[in-house]
């Protein structure tokens, strides 16, 4: 056990070397572009609309397809199950969600910069935390719009859970919950700080 | 003689008339049996003409097909290759279908007036090219011209147009939609309005031709008229290229008679020569704009000697149709339907005859140009010819009336006859594909037809018209499909699908209607006296406010906006046994302005099947009785 221990302060001692450092430069260079793209997309299909529903959910506000219409139209038709409107002024997570990866920036920096491995660990820990609790609150928010079903509404539906991840049929409709190029790019940031706390294993601890 | 051997006679005369008969019959039979076998015109081998008209399922076609709806008062949308009915575009008339002629704008554009004679629908152009922007279309019965947007589909404008008498040839578009034509058909006394009988048609009795000027929003104004002399201006065109800056009416009666009980049709048919008319559009825009014109029932009206040196005459086989300018713009086709050749006039030859001043009368101040200086050939297309269309690889086509077929001949020596194709039957217009622009496609042919007797599933005497696909990309014409249209297309036009760009949602952004409402909150109703005033939004599947109260006798005025963003999300507002309504697009504000004379309590619903919940998409008009 003592010897598990001495191995995790050694390994948070080490120092990162010079490519580790660009790693966690470039990963943290990464994050940027996810601001202006989106994380995550629902698509809804059915024979009806052939081009498909399309919603995007970004850091900091949700768009949809054919100019923003697509939104309009999922809630049009959500009010016949007594589903509350999705508006983004719901959402508290498109305030602080922009404000973290902003954090995660400097986190990341932060370990370039001071070169220890236990920074790094840090910037890790911490994205995966947030990326873990960013989930569930995704899932929380389907959640509560699929279990909150007006009773008085004109169509009355079992409370449902939409899908968070992958294919569910939802009605008529067919749905696909999947992430999109900023998901993508945010999931490439940590692999890039987990490669970086691997090409630096062999180094020297402090 | 033998009562017997007379008797063996009769018998034998008897067996023998009988004999004939039966063979006379049985060769009637043979010659003319009724039904589809029989009919000799517009056969086509089955296989290849499926293949080349089969739009699949959820496929699209090339070509836009604007019929116009003829006294119906509408224009038709088809298909090109499926001939598929796609929609109808009311213009002079009103429909129910999609409200129009309900609602305050398009009642008040539709001036109380009930129908309209549309004939000759003429796409905006740009370089002599269809540019997909609008659609003009005559009003044959009301001096009177209509602007379609076809972005919408829908019609944004009518203008009419004092002194027209009878607009019928009309609306022919130059290449860049500066101008479109207007012309008397029916010659009366000017100003419109003005009173004088009949036997003094020639002195008292004028035509006027027109320009109609076309604003580069689309707006139409009227540009200039031209006092012209008591004939009857048929149809016509305008001139591109080699001709631009032209316009070309045909006209018959230049007897220029219209004595009572003689029949036109006699004393408009006696000369062996009537005219077309070419007026230089650019030279009478100039003079009205040097204030030659007089304001003659509120319209700039211009002598022929006001605009000398820009208006002519060039004498046409009598009683002629159409006239139609090729794609060179060197060729102006002019056919006489009492004659059976087309005239072919060399439009460089005219302008060297108006220089050289060769002519050879002068009819009210107007210079007849000598007919062999200007006429370049004279084709025999056969019995009846009435227009002339284009396939931009040398050919002309022209539709033959009397002998129920299409000529196809080639422009240019030797002038000949290269193929005749049978329609069923008696074909009107005709039009191929961009066909009277400067480049047409030369694959497709319609031919419009009046009469389709036989042809199709009977319905009574009633009986609708043809139109006839016939594919022109080889050498020999083929038909290939039979359509059916309500009356009554006279001309039509094929536009290529790419030129146009419509859209089907009017967004909330570019609505910009001053009593659009979006939200529920801004839904609501307002007294002031005696007018009650609505605030009304549509969406699936509730109208919001639900209930309006009134007074019997309060003036009622409801701003309807369909907040759906979404593309055939249509709604429908109905007042039950009030005679009303409207049809609102996705985004679209409507107003509806009347009187609430009866009282009680109406229902209100949507009348465009919506949703699963359509049924409940309704409300109620109360409607206070005054006691």
């Amino acid at each position: 056990m003592k010897k598990y221990i001495d191995w995790v302060s050694q390994f948070l001692n080490k120092q990162l070397n010079l490519q580790s450092r660009i790693l966690i430069v470039l990963a943290a260079l990464i994050i940027i572009p996810s601001f202006f793209l989106p994380l995550w997309s629902l698509e809804f299909w059915s024979a009806q609309y052939p081009e498909g529903l399309d919603m995007y959910v970004y850091s900091h506000k949700l768009e949809s397809g054919d100019d923003g219409n697509d939104l309009v139209e999922i809630n049009i038709l959500n009010h016949y199950i007594g589903m509350k409107a999705i508006e983004a002024e719901d959402f508290s997570e498109f305030k602080w969600i922009p404000l973290a990866l902003l954090i995660f920036i400097f986190i990341a920096f932060r370990a370039a910069v001071f070169g220890k491995m236990g920074k790094l660990v840090d910037a890790v820990f911490l994205f995966v935390y947030f990326g873990i609790y960013s989930l569930w609150t995704f899932w929380y928010r389907l959640y509560t719009y699929g279990h909150n079903l007006d009773p008085r509404a004109p169509v009355n539906l079992d409370p449902f859970m939409p899908p968070v991840f992958g294919y569910k049929p939802v009605g008529q409709f067919k749905v696909w919950s999947y992430p999109e190029a900023g998901g993508y790019l945010l999931g490439v940031f940590v692999l890039l700080l987990v490669v970086a706390m691997w090409l630096s294993r062999k180094e020297e601890a402090l | 003689m033998d009562i017997r051997r007379l008797n063996k006679t009769l018998v034998w005369l008897l067996l023998l008339s009988l004999a004939f008969g039966l063979v006379f019959i049985g060769c009637a039979k043979e010659r003319a049996p009724r039904g589809r076998g029989g009919v000799e015109a517009g056969r086509s081998d089955i296989m290849e003409a499926a293949l080349k008209t089969y739009v699949a399922p959820g496929d699209l076609d090339e070509y836009y097909l604007f019929y116009s709806g003829g006294h119906s008062g509408q224009i038709f949308v088809a298909g090109v290759p499926s001939m598929r009915h796609i929609c109808t575009i009311p213009v002079f008339t009103p429909y129910p279908g999609t409200g129009y002629g309900f609602d305050d704008e398009s009642k008040a554009m539709l001036g109380g007036i009930s129908w309209g004679d549309s004939h000759h629908p003429g796409p905006s152009e740009t370089n002599g090219d269809y540019d997909g922007r609008w659609l003009f279309i005559n009003d044959n019965a009301h001096g009177r011209i209509a602007r379609i947007d076809l972005g919408d589909f829908k019609t944004k404008q009518i203008l009419k147009v004092p002194n027209i008498s009878a607009n019928h040839g009309s609306a022919f578009v130059t290449p860049n939609t500066e101008y479109i034509t207007m012309a008397t058909r029916m010659s009366i006394p000017i100003p419109q309005g003005r009173y004088a009988d009949v036997d003094e048609y020639a002195e008292e009795y004028n035509g006027i031709v027109a320009g109609i000027k076309v604003a580069d929003d689309g707006e139409m104004s009227l540009g200039w008229e031209i006092l012209v002399p008591p004939f009857n201006y048929d149809l016509g065109d305008a001139g591109k290229l080699v001709s631009d800056g032209w316009m070309f009416w045909t006209c018959y009666n230049s007897e220029r008679e219209f004595i009572e009980g003689a029949k036109l049709e006699v004393t408009a048919s006696q000369r062996d020569k009537d005219f077309v008319m070419a007026v230089n559009w650019r030279d009478a825009e100039a003079a009205v704009k040097a204030g030659k014109a007089k304001m003659i029932g509120g319209a700039p009206v211009l002598m022929p000697k006001d605009i000398a040196g820009s208006i002519y005459f060039i004498p046409l086989a009598k009683s002629p149709h159409g006239v139609d300018v090729a794609p060179s713009g060197k060729w102006i086709i002019g056919s006489g339907k009492l004659s059976p050749t087309t005239t072919v006039f060399n439009w460089e030859k005219a302008l060297a005859a108006m220089k050289a001043k060769d002519f050879e009368d002068t009819v009210d101040d107007i210079p007849v140009l000598r007919y062999e200086a200007v006429m370049e050939a004279e084709v025999p297309v056969g019995l009846g010819p009435l227009h002339t269309q284009f396939d931009g690889k040398g050919f002309a086509y022209t539709s033959l009336f009397v002998e129920s077929s299409v000529a196809k001949w080639r422009i240019g020596p030797p002038w000949d006859i290269v193929d005749k194709i049978p329609v069923a039957y008696n074909i009107g217009h005709l039009v191929t594909a961009e066909g009277e622009t400067v480049n047409p496609d030369g694959n497709y042919l319609v031919a419009l037809n009046k009469l389709s007797k036989g042809r199709h599933l009977s319905v009574g005497p009633s009986i609708p018209e043809s139109a006839q696909l016939i594919d022109i990309e080889g050498e020999q014409m083929k038909l290939l499909y039979d359509a059916f249209t309500e009356p009554e297309p006279h001309y039509a036009v094929m536009v290529k699908a790419d030129k146009l760009d419509p859209f089907e949602v009017y967004k909330k952004e570019t609505n910009h209607h001053p009593e659009a409402i979006w939200s529920e909150e801004e839904a609501r109703v307002e007294r002031k006296g005696n007018k009650v005033e609505v605030w009304m939004l549509s969406v699936r599947s509730f109208f919001a406010p639900d209930v309006i109260r009134v007074n019997e006798g309060d003036n009622v005025t409801i701003h309807i906006t369909n907040i759906e963003q979404t593309r055939d999300e249509l709604h429908g507002l109905a007042i039950d046994d009030y005679n009303l309504n409207i049809v609102i697009d996705p985004g679209e504000t409507k107003s509806v302005t009347f009187k609430a004379k009866k009282p009680g309590v109406f229902a209100f619903y949507c009348t465009n099947f919506c949703s699963a919940l359509h049924q409940e998409m309704q409300g109620y008009f109360l409607v206070k009785p005054k006691s």
